[in-house]
């Protein structure tokens, strides 16, 4: 399937008050493609989640946003990236709950219910790539 | 270093969030809370969140530890004022925010938090 990209953009991530950036990018977009209050909502949370661990774990990296079109449809996909230490276990970094640290462990899977699509690409010493869609 | 106002009304603390917190300022306003109820013996805390366009795990736990810490010190906390499109959202990421006391509004919250300071 064909996917044009209408419009394309890129934002450091690398220290917390970037997350704060990220999301509001990220709302700006979506705001502009007129995607509804609610799924929007859904969209900026799984960005802070995604831009926080990409700055926690990840040491920092970026987000890569593009507008795309799919057989008529328009939506928003980020892409999260960082040159951190990756994931060993991405089962086990995708259960509800789970964390290295202190956190609840509900950014991942929570994100990945938030969206439409959910991409997870990581390897030890690899880094981490989190690609995330919403439809409008 | 950047910091919410904390507002005293008699026995209660108001605080409203109006900014995107980024992290440390949420942690800085879990602080400065604990700080204030045990400096004025407040008996209620109300926290509204109706600026507020998102609440995601961070403040959303940040909110919840405030309502425990300052339940062991004898106060009440009532976050009132959430997004229709905040509540769905926190409900799919999969924080029910157990413990934590919610009201429609300022008004409604602080008659809550008078009747059960009044009870006690
Ligand atoms: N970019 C990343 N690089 C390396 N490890 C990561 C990355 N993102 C997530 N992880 C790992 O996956 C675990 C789960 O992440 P998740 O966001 O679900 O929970 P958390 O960040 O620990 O807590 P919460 O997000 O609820 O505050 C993390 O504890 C961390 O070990
Ligand atoms: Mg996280």
């Amino acid at each position: 399937m064909n996917v044009n990209v209408n419009q394309s953009g890129s934002l450091a991530v690398r220290v917390e008050q970037d997350v704060v950036l990220a999301r509001q990018q990220a709302r700006k977009i979506a705001s502009e493609q007129g995607m509804r209050l609610v799924d929007l909502t859904k969209l900026v949370t799984a960005v802070s989640e995604l831009a926080r661990n990409t700055v926690v774990y990840g040491g920092g990296g970026d987000m890569d946003w593009q507008v795309i079109e799919q057989s008529g449809r328009i939506g928003l996909r980020m892409l999260f990236r960082d040159e951190g230490p990756g994931i060993a276990d991405t089962r086990l970094a995708l259960t509800d709950g789970w964390t290295s640290g202190s956190g609840l462990g509900l950014g991942l899977t929570g994100a990945r219910r938030l969206v439409d699509e959910f991409d997870l690409d990581t390897a030890p010493g690899q880094g981490t790539r989190i690609t995330i869609t919403r439809w409008i | 270093m950047e910091r919410i106002p904390i507002l005293q009304m008699g026995e209660f603390l108001l605080v409203t969030i109006q900014v995107d917190m980024h992290d440390q300022l949420a942690l800085n306003l879990q602080e400065d809370l604990t700080d204030r109820i045990s400096r004025t013996s407040a008996r209620g805390v109300l926290i509204d969140i109706s600026a507020l366009d998102m609440v995601d795990s961070f403040i959303g736990r940040m909110i919840a530890s405030i309502s425990g810490l300052s339940r062991i010190m004898d106060a009440e906390t009532m976050v009132v004022g959430m997004q229709p499109a905040v509540a769905i959202t926190l409900v799919e990421l999969g924080l029910t925010l157990p413990g934590v006391s919610t009201a429609l509004n300022v008004e409604r919250g602080m008659q809550v938090l008078r009747k059960r300071v009044a009870g006690r």
